[in-house]
């Protein structure tokens, strides 16, 4: 197990980067830690500035305002950090990938680790991949 | 003269789900000015929505916003069924209210929880999005999604409810219900809230009517405008309920008006599913092969007020210009009456108050000639304009 592996094995902070998004996702992020799926049992716990994540949540499709922002998020953050995209807009840019203002979906401008798919993805999707990301070898 | 401390809180900010900027101007403890920045949330649907068939544009504008993905094409559908002139049938009238009303309560749930947030009452946030779970599980058995449900569509909806389904809604609603007076009864009793919500972030009724705000932040005003009786819609005329205001205008009255609010929709649904049984099932859609010229008003009462879709067609099978304005475009402009005066920390709650939706909100600001309907300047080219007339008057200036 490397250094890497070893830091995310436990007790997950996650900082939620919302773009040009719907609200879906936001609000199904949000529902995870609400008392049906409380992904708090986890040690995974939702923090207020980058710079305490070990996971950055991006969802929403990214537009040109957007984009060097969240580049100065991901600059913030420290390393290693897990990101994580999510939604259809998060992975591909979903039904606003044509739109005139789209400047590219998260993976090509920050390094993504995993992508949940789905619009939106349920909750029980999102722990599903938050889970294995911690458990990976 | 008093220095000024500017508090940005944005656009991403914890306290937010989504990101805008709101630049609180301070002297103090007490709010000054405040300005709203925009622009993060731009997705150019309207232009979008110009490349769709009819068909797909459903899909489109039920995502502009997650948490009124029903208003939008509710509107949408409305607008487009002006244009071709038709009537639909009974029962998908009954199932598009169904739905809305469902949603109405889900999103009010969630208002009341992100409130009790901002409050800093995290039992209350807990407990409402709790309670917000059977009406999701609702949505997952009538439509097939938690969120975007995809049910509308032009001349009528695309999923029957089977009479077989309505004892079981019926149940969960029933004990929704339940949990929503021990919710209710909770949040209007508390001294603590009622410390912090009476009398912060006062819109007086004249200040609704300068405004033009609309729906539960007009109403808790005394203003009762509601589109659902104004310009009755689907099945809003077949059943009874009245319209709910406060007289108040603060956050109190807000948060008084959404709850009660919510008792209004589970007795509209009530009523809809006792009509859907005398209806024939599986009688959902009017078969329309074609979308003349013309021009469509759709307006429809979402969560948070009144949205309006004005669409163009050419006769071709996709909309020739589409225009959406959703209600937090007029609500958030009460901030300037609302938040100015406050101290800060009154300011998050009453920000939360108007339950301001900017995913809704976010439209491209751009100056058009009347005359001739051309367009004159972008944004960008505005604020140019502004920064080279600053620059000249330096000169002038520095000339004297």
């Amino acid at each position: 197990m490397g250094f890497k592996d070893y830091c995310f094995r436990k007790s997950l902070w996650v900082f939620h980067f919302g773009g040009a998004s719907c609200n879906n996702c936001d609000i199904e992020i949000l529902d995870c830690l609400t008392p049906r799926h409380d992904l708090e049992r986890f040690g995974i716990l939702l923090v207020g500035s980058v710079r305490h994540a070990d996971v950055l949540l991006v969802n929403g499709s990214i537009n040109m305002r957007d984009k060097d922002r969240l580049l100065e998020i991901y600059n913030q953050a420290p390393k290693p950090i897990l990101v994580v995209a999510i939604g259809a807009c998060g992975c591909t840019g979903g039904i606003f990938a044509e739109g005139i203002t789209f400047a590219g979906p998260v993976d090509k401008i920050i390094p993504v680790d995993a992508y949940i798919p789905g619009c939106p993805p349920k909750p029980e999707a999102i722990i599903a991949g938050i889970v294995k990301l911690a458990g990976r070898k | 003269m008093s220095k000024k401390t500017l508090i940005p809180v944005g656009p991403y900010h914890p306290l937010q789900e989504e990101p805008e900027l709101f630049k609180l101007y301070c002297d103090g403890e007490i709010v000054k000015d405040i300005k709203w920045e925009t622009g993060y949330n731009h997705r150019s649907i309207e232009k979008l929505s110009e490349s769709k068939t009819y068909e797909q544009v459903f899909f489109l504008v039920e995502r502009i916003c997650g948490i009124c993905s029903t208003s939008h094409p509710f509107a949408f559908a409305n607008a487009v069924e002006e244009i071709v002139g038709v009537e639909i049938t009974n029962r998908a009238k009954y199932i598009r209210s169904i739905i809305a009303e469902l949603e109405r309560i889900h999103s009010h749930l969630l208002w009341v929880g992100l409130a009790g947030h901002f409050l800093g009452y995290n039992t209350v946030f807990m407990w409402a999005w709790k309670y917000r779970e059977p009406i999701l599980d609702l949505f997952e058995m009538i439509t097939g999604n938690r969120n975007s449900y995809a049910m509308f569509r032009v001349g009528g909806v695309r999923r029957d409810i089977e009479n077989s389904k309505i004892q079981t809604i019926q149940k969960i609603l029933s004990e929704c219900r339940k949990k929503n007076d021990l919710l209710t009864g909770a949040v209007m009793d508390d001294p603590v809230i009622h410390a912090r919500t009476k009398g912060v972030g006062i819109l007086t009724k004249q200040d609704v009517l300068d405004y033009c705000a609309v729906g539960p932040t007009a109403r808790a005003s005394g203003v009762a405008i509601d589109i659902r009786k104004d310009d009755p819609y689907a099945a809003y005329p077949l059943v009874n309920w009245k319209v709910i205001t406060a007289e108040a205008g603060d956050v109190f009255a807000k948060a008084e008006v959404r709850l009660l609010e919510m008792y209004e929709s589970f007795s509209i649904i009530e009523q809809c599913l006792e009509g859907l049984k005398k209806e024939k099932e599986g009688d959902i859609t009017v078969r329309i092969t074609e979308i003349p010229e013309g021009v469509g008003h759709g307006r429809a009462e979402a969560p948070r007020g009144e949205v309006f879709h004005f669409v163009v067609s050419d006769g071709s099978n996709s909309p020739a210009r589409h225009k959406i304005r959703a209600p937090s475009y007029v609500n958030i402009a009460t901030f300037r009456k609302s938040c100015i005066g406050q101290t800060i920390a009154d300011a998050t709650i009453t920000l939360a108050a108007v339950d301001p939706c900017y995913c809704c909100t976010e439209r491209m600001a751009s100056v058009y000639d009347m005359s001739s309907g051309e367009r004159i300047m972008n944004a960008n080219e505005l604020i140019n304009l502004s920064s080279s007339k600053t620059s000249e008057l330096k000169k002038q200036m520095d000339r004297k």
